[in-house]
């Protein structure tokens, strides 16, 4: 019994009902209380859940931002660049000829051995370590050759120059500085040889060897050879050339048969088998259209196996029903006083739906649209299945051309055999692509105010 | 209307224009993910030294995998390179030739080893063929007859064995890995065993048929066998051996007869779990897809794949250099393989 029916014993006497009504009451504000407390519980676990994912992701994608890259003086040598200067064009020689002169003069600089290069600016740096070559080369990114080389195909007046250079520590002198390897290990559990262990630790604690922004990542491809080099600009232009393709086919096709359902198409047996079956579509699982498009735009239309532009189709093909139920949700949002009204004053059907029906819709097909670009982005399952996961160098010009998406890269990297340096790096790509996310969002939430302001 | 009118032209446009898209001009490769890494880096060196060719595309699958989208057909949206870690089988080449891709031509690149690795706080291992058939088969014999496989640790089956629970991670059905792991480790501890007198066909079925409760088919790549092992330390896994190289600092791994395995001991044979590596090469697309004499050229130079090239640093076996020379003319040759082998 409560508190307030002892102390007035009068009236829990005098009316047994009231007492009922209070007890009831409490249950009821106690029922309330308690909902509300699971309210927030559930809430609280769900941020704790995102806190907890943004977290781990960040603390460990963020430091594969910044790379080590050595500062070395590099000198062109005459005696290890032993190739004749390069062509110049003759007034009687065609351009056919001269281009073929400058691929041949351009094979055989990269011939030249520019790791004997590299190590030679590298000893010069620490001529009291005793190393063999190979313990240089552990120092130094791989693909840093060819960086030389395109320096003194740009520049060959560069022979015999001493030029100040950053060059890109390798990975696995990444993973060392880092320490995302257990330093304490015996020397042969390392990646790295000793003398190379020691002479990354000596360069950076002298500052030869700093932690620079890690630029690659967003210019370069994806790169075996190199693990330090590789990037996602190949995979980022893969993802933008699919997003166009969704942008230009899902949208007006959504938006339009959205239109006609919505507004022109008679009420009959037929359209509510369609619209049962868009709401199928939109429930269909991705992998399912990979499959699809695999068999459909590949084997029967020969489109390129790896290519955005199939990879684009297949999304365009899962996106479309999103579009279309979202967009018929808003025009079915706006009120038939608005219709009523324009048909009133005497607009054609046409008339009212695409100047006063459609505006006020904007901001929902906006939305639709910009949400269902970012979950097809998103998407890798389909991609799998046309060959998206294939390993790519080169940047893709068309949207023919093979390509990765910024998902499948993720999906390859972490895949990659080097774990102690892929997992920082694949963390930063998961960065990299919610990022964009993110950032789709924001534009979909800005683009609504603005419209909605208007309207 | 006319802006949608205008899109939808636009995207009527960009579907047709595919069909009549000018000629590839990048190498398609898919297949082993045993073979993809090296593959891959002979890719990015190939798209670096010749700068009149595009690096060539590749992709994994497994052998099984790219085996299957090579034997597809001839033309543009079809491979020209599958990877292998593994020899092609009689029926692929036969499915091939129904698909009208006659011309397959071998290429070995070099040598792998298979490796047995656990978690690298656990004890040292030391395996042989018979121990690995014993712990994983479903039946074993005991006393001269079959039985349903009763060993838990891996000190039942051997004493010299640490007393760890038995669970063995291998490579599933579409690996090139699972079928050499079959042939050089199964196959000899499944003689080696003594199993009763038995018609043939049921002695391949018990020699193969593996406990479901304590071995784990990966599909995907060595990552997944290691995640595996992370998530249950007690993991026995199969990978190979470039891989183990490349994560020395979290795996261990487990001699075999009494072997280490190393680019050494694999290289001079010592080591009993090793296989070579291959790609096909369609012979219908060279000469239509630019630059597939050229990768399989480079791919056979010293620079690569010889011994103290690129690859063997990235955990390749290298070939002998005669061999790689007969390989290489083989290849120049236009050596194919017949359906009858």
């Amino acid at each position: 019994m409560s508190v307030s029916a002892m102390s007035s014993p009068a009236a829990s006497a005098g009316s047994p009902n009231r007492s009922r009504i209070q007890a009831s009451l409490r249950r009821r504000r106690n029922a309330e209380k308690r909902f509300r407390f699971y309210g927030i519980a559930s809430v609280t676990v769900a941020i704790g859940f995102v806190l907890f994912l943004f977290s781990t992701i960040l603390h460990e994608g963020l430091p594969a931002f910044w790379q080590p890259v050595v500062k070395v003086d590099v000198t062109f040598d005459p005696a290890i660049i032993k190739v004749d200067p390069k062509p110049v064009a003759d007034t009687d020689q065609s351009p056919a000829a001269l281009r073929r002169a400058n691929l041949d003069w351009q094979r055989k600089v990269t011939m030249v051995n520019w790791n004997r290069i590299i190590e030679n600016s590298i000893r010069a740096e620490a001529p009291d370590v005793e190393m063999s070559a190979r313990d240089v080369q552990f120092l130094v990114s791989q693909n840093e050759r060819y960086r030389l080389r395109d320096m003194f195909v740009e520049n060959p007046d560069l022979l015999g120059k001493t030029v100040p250079i950053e060059l890109l520590a390798s990975a696995n002198v990444d993973v060392w500085l880092k320490g995302d390897i257990d330093r304490s290990l015996a020397s042969d559990r390392q990646q790295l040889p000793e003398a190379a262990r020691m002479l990354a630790d000596r360069f950076y604690e002298d500052g030869r060897i700093r932690m620079a922004f890690s630029s690659v990542l967003f210019t370069n491809t994806d790169s075996r050879n190199a693990p330090a080099e590789a990037g996602l600009l190949g995979a980022f232009i893969g993802s933008l050339y699919m997003m166009i393709i969704v942008i230009v086919l899902a949208v007006p096709v959504g938006v339009a048969s959205a239109i006609y359902l919505e507004e022109f198409a008679p009420k009959n047996k037929l359209t509510d088998l369609i619209e049962v079956n868009i709401n199928n579509l939109a429930a269909v699982p991705s992998i399912v259209f990979g499959l699809l498009g695999a068999a459909v735009f590949i084997n029967y239309f020969h489109l390129p196996l790896s290519a955005p532009m199939a990879g684009g189709l297949v999304l365009s093909l899962m996106t479309l029903p999103t579009v279309i139920i979202a967009t018929r949700a808003s025009l079915r949002a706006v009120p038939p006083s608005l219709r009523q009204a324009a048909l009133g004053l005497g607009a054609s059907r046409t008339q009212t739906v695409f100047h006063h029906v459609l505006p006020v819709t904007y901001p929902g097909i906006l939305t639709a649209t910009i949400i269902g670009v970012a979950q097809a982005i998103g998407e890798t399952a389909p991609l799998l299945l046309i060959g998206m996961n294939a390993f790519v160098t080169t940047l893709p010009v068309t949207p023919l051309d093979q390509s990765t998406a910024l998902p499948v890269q993720i999906f390859l990297w972490e895949g990659n055999e080097n774990r102690n340096y892929f997992e920082p790096k694949t963390a930063a790509a998961i960065i990299v692509l919610l990022s964009v996310m993110l950032a789709l969002n924001a534009i979909a939430i800005v683009l609504r105010s603005r419209f909605e302001r208007r309207a | 209307m006319t802006k949608l009118l205008l899109s939808t032209a636009v995207a009527a446009i960009l579907l047709a224009g595919p069909a009549s898209a000018q000629s590839r001009d990048t190498i398609q490769i898919a297949g082993s993910s045993t073979v993809l890494p090296f593959a891959s880096i002979v890719a990015e060196e190939f798209g670096n030294a010749f700068p009149d060719f595009k690096a060539p595309v590749v992709g994994s699958g497994g052998s099984g995998g790219g085996l299957k989208q090579f034997c597809q057909g001839v033309g543009e949206n079809t491979i020209d390179i599958a990877n292998a870690s593994r020899p092609i089988k009689a029926e692929e080449i036969e499915t091939c030739q129904a698909n009208g891709v006659a011309k397959i031509q071998e290429v070995r690149i070099g040598y792998d080893g298979i490796v047995f690795a656990t978690s690298a706080d656990k004890e040292d291992f030391a395996l042989t063929p018979v121990m690995v058939y014993k712990a994983i088969a479903a039946e074993v014999p005991v006393d001269g007859k079959m039985v349903a496989n009763p060993y838990k640790s891996w000190k039942d089956v051997d004493p010299s064995l640490p007393d760890q629970e038995i669970n063995v991670a291998i490579p599933g059905s579409n690996h090139g890995t699972r079928e050499v792991f079959q042939e050089k480790m199964i196959a000899p501890g499944c003689k080696e065993a003594g199993l009763p007198e038995m018609e043939k066909e049921a002695m391949t079925k018990a020699c193969e048929t593996f406990r479901q409760d304590v071995v784990v088919e990966i599909s995907g790549d060595y990552t997944e066998t290691l995640a595996r092992l992370q998530a249950n330390p007690s993991t026995v896994g199969v990978f190979g051996l470039s891989f183990y190289d490349q994560n020395r600092d979290t795996l261990k791994v487990a001699t075999v007869e009494g072997v280490t395995p190393s680019l050494e001991t694999v290289a001079s044979g010592e080591y009993p779990v090793s296989r070579p590596l291959f790609f096909y090469v369609k012979g219908e697309h060279i000469g239509t897809i630019p630059g597939i004499k050229e990768y399989t050229e480079f791919f056979l130079s010293d620079g690569m794949t010889g011994s103290g090239g690129t690859l063997e640093s990235a955990g390749l076996i290298p070939m002998p250099d005669e061999e790689r020379a007969e390989v290489l003319k083989a290849f120049e040759d236009g050596k194919t393989l017949e359906a009858a082998k």
